[in-house]
């Protein structure tokens, strides 16, 4: 994913906590993906607003992880979703 | 055994439908309108569902939009904290409807076609005008926004029509298609002389959905359902029995799939009776096949049970005369050189089209 570019959830993939399971999903079209902690923090930065390096800029800060490490995972992780259309990028 | 929440829910509110699919999934046996549970009974049971676990909602029946209080149920289902997927033809749908339907939250749309022009959709689903209106209302759907998964239905008379499918979902804007090839339960086990696939046909499928994956990757998302007769190992059916989801009837039954009916030894829960999450963790027809206890061999020692399952126990109901036995689309069982020659005979087969008949409106009077 090019740095400048802006990710952002499509109308009709949203985040929701699992009351019963007790963890963070996300829930598409006829899937619910359930999420680890380092998912559900990546996906929780993503507002539609930022870019996605700053994105995993402010994910390094919270973290203490170096920039570059971040940006690979979350690169995958988006990309992944992206396949599926679960994430939308707009430049 | 510790039982696991279920995942999703098939709400069937109701077996009314302008349609008459000779394939339809809806038992043959249909329930009665005057059966059917009211809008507070709905309400109910959504917010049971989502309190037992339950994230995804399938709005379902027949046609949902025969029910007047869809946009309430929508409505109720989003307020309990569930994902709306309202399965449709589309028929019973305006615009006007649509845009309730969206200030009530629902959340995603699956549209089904029934084939790729107006004589084959319409000769199919047996309701002339079909296709045409259905057409209006993807353009509603794409108007307003909502996310759109295009289910067309395949099987020998309209699978020449794939490609062309598939086409139509990327100009509607849909992100999914299902490519599902008729399972033969329910109204379409009555066609199979008309509706099953050959071979080459099933084949020639697999071909066509591999290239428009490889194609439209990251553009459409290509959900397929292959032509199970034509298989070498059977389907995860309802992803393990008990393990996932659970279907609700039009009068409140509480099925561990929509076939499941076909089972004549297993009794079932009603909602009116019992709590949902009682029914889901220790009813009896959850408890049949629930898990690998149940097995009998080639299942028992296989390497795929926890895999497959042993595949559809309606199936092996249907077919071999034991829920409990192998899906005979498993190369392992006995049975399956007889099936591989029976889809065969089908294929070749010439027969009309059965339609499905609506449900009765009340009890007819006594004689």
């Amino acid at each position: 994913m090019e740095g400048g570019a802006i990710p952002y959830l499509p109308r009709g993939v949203r985040l929701h906590h699992d009351r019963v399971r007790e963890a963070w999903v996300l829930l598409a079209p006829e899937r619910a993906i359930m999420l680890d902690a380092v998912g559900h923090a990546i996906l929780s930065e993503i507002d539609g607003e930022r870019s996605f390096s700053e994105i995993t800029e402010a994910l390094a800060v919270t973290y203490n992880a170096p920039a570059e490490d971040i940006a690979k995972d979350s690169a995958g992780f988006l990309g992944a979703l992206r396949e599926r259309r679960f994430l939308e990028v707009r430049s | 055994m510790t039982v696991r929440p279920p995942i999703a829910m098939l709400a069937e509110l109701t077996h009314r439908c302008p349609l008459s699919c000779p394939y339809c999934s809806n038992p043959v046996e249909l329930t009665r309108v005057d059966r059917e549970l009211d809008t507070d009974t709905w309400k109910s049971v959504l917010r049971q569902a989502a309190d037992l676990g339950v994230l995804q909602l399938h709005l379902s029946g027949g046609e949902p939009a025969s029910r007047r209080d869809l946009e309430e149920l929508v409505s109720a289902a989003r307020d309990a904290g569930l994902y709306t997927n309202l399965i449709t033809s589309g028929i019973g749908l305006s615009e006007r409807r649509l845009k309730a339907l969206d200030d009530a939250g629902l959340d995603h749309i699956q549209l089904s076609l029934q084939g790729t022009n107006p004589e084959m959709a319409d000769e199919i689903g047996g309701y002339a005008g079909g296709f045409k209106r259905k057409m209006m209302v993807a353009d509603w759907i794409g108007a307003i926004g909502f996310p759109l998964t295009l289910n067309a239905v395949l099987h020998r008379r309209n699978l020449h029509q794939l490609p062309r499918a598939i086409e139509m979902a990327v100009e509607m804007g849909a992100r999914r298609i299902e490519v599902a090839t008729v399972q033969f339960h329910g109204w379409a086990l009555k066609n199979r002389d008309t509706l099953m696939p050959t071979r080459a046909q099933a084949r020639e499928a697999d071909t066509i959905v591999a290239e428009a994956r490889a194609r439209l990757k990251g553009t459409l998302v290509i959900d397929y359902v292959p032509a199970d007769y034509h298989s070498d190992y059977p389907k995860r059916c309802m992803g393990g029995w008990g393990t996932t989801g659970l279907n609700i009837a039009p009068d409140g039954k509480v099925l561990p799939c929509h076939a499941a009916e076909t089972i004549p030894h297993l009794s079932f829960d009603n909602v009116r009776d019992r709590p949902l999450r009682d029914i889901w963790d220790h009813g009896a027809a959850f408890d049949a096949y629930r898990g690998t206890d149940w097995m009998q061999e080639p299942c028992r020692s296989c390497d795929r049970a926890k895999v497959d399952f042993g595949g559809c126990r309606c199936q092996a109901m249907a077919i071999v005369g034991d829920a409990a036995a192998t899906d005979p689309v498993c190369i392992k069982s006995p049975h399956h050189g007889a099936l591989e020659a029976r889809a065969a005979a089908h294929s070749e087969a010439e027969a009309d089209l059965i339609y499905r008949s609506p449900p009765l409106r009340s009890v007819e009077p006594a004689e």
